[in-house]
């Protein structure tokens, strides 16, 4: 399949990302550059200079809502994707709310809380819409310990599902960029199989 | 009984087990988990009302931070 097809079947459909992090930032701009049709992003967080070493923001964009300023870099990158921002502390009330009518969603949050949450409301709330997560990306290295895992039709999970974030063991942006680019590496594959 | 756990056979010496019952056996600690019974997602606070039983298929996440 050419790649301008691929494009003209992405374009049909809607992604819902919720955090625009370092999985979330990362994974927008790669489905954005797929041709994915619209993207629905939640994120209340301003950027900060320590978020510049993994996230999809540049220096002159510090201080700015991560919701516009990722807007802003995925129109200079494809125009033709919509997107739709939200500034909101996402819950198991407003998540249903946000994504709907979003044929896939991405978990992209920090804390491992939220991720439940998400998860969890996704899951009971949203039933046959398939979730894909991130867990596990600090550190550097250990490349082969990244996986994808199909847990059903309706869940995925990327990441070595073992290294947590500590002061010791940070962020970085090759295993956070993996495991972002792996969670919209899915989402393709997904929709790719949605008519 | 036999079960799946994560695509592992699993044998406990009991007709039934609850999940939070199967967490402590199994030695499972770590708290930010997701578990899924025949694909369906059981909420936290149902664990100890939920059961697994022979020839059920259970699935567990750890989620980790950092995003």
């Amino acid at each position: 399949m050419r790649f301008s097809d691929i494009k003209t079947h992405l374009r049909k459909f809607r992604v819902g990302i919720a955090g625009a992090g370092g999985l979330g930032s990362n994974c927008a701009v790669a489905l954005a550059k797929c041709g994915v049709g619209t993207l629905v992003i939640s994120d209340f967080d301003i950027i900060e200079e320590s978020n510049i070493n993994r996230q999809y923001y540049f220096t002159d964009q510090i201080g700015m809502l991560k919701t516009v300023a990722l807007k802003e870099n995925i129109s200079r990158i494809n125009p033709d994707v919509f997107v739709i921002i939200h500034q909101k502390r996402l819950d198991s009330h407003n998540i249903p709310e946000i994504f709907s009518g979003c044929n896939v969603v991405v978990e992209a949050f920090d804390s491992p809380e939220m991720k439940q949450m998400i998860i969890e409301t996704v899951q009971l709330k949203m039933p046959r819409i398939p979730l894909v997560a991130g867990s596990g990306l600090a550190g550097w290295g250990k490349s082969e310990a990244i996986r994808y895992r199909k847990i059903d039709d309706t869940l995925y999970i990327c990441g070595d599902e073992s290294s947590e974030v500590s002061v010791d063991l940070p962020p970085m942006a090759p295993r956070v960029g993996m495991v972002a680019n792996m969670q919209a590496n899915v989402v393709v594959e997904i929709l790719m199989k949605m008519k | 009984m036999k079960i799946m756990l994560n695509e592992r056979e699993e044998i406990f010496g009991k007709e039934k087990i609850s999940v939070s019952d199967m967490l402590l056996v199994k030695k499972f600690s770590f708290k930010m988990r997701i578990i899924k019974i025949n694909e369906v997602l059981i909420a936290r606070d149902k664990y100890d009302t939920t059961f697994i039983h022979d020839g059920d298929k259970v699935q567990m996440l750890y989620l980790m931070s950092g995003g």
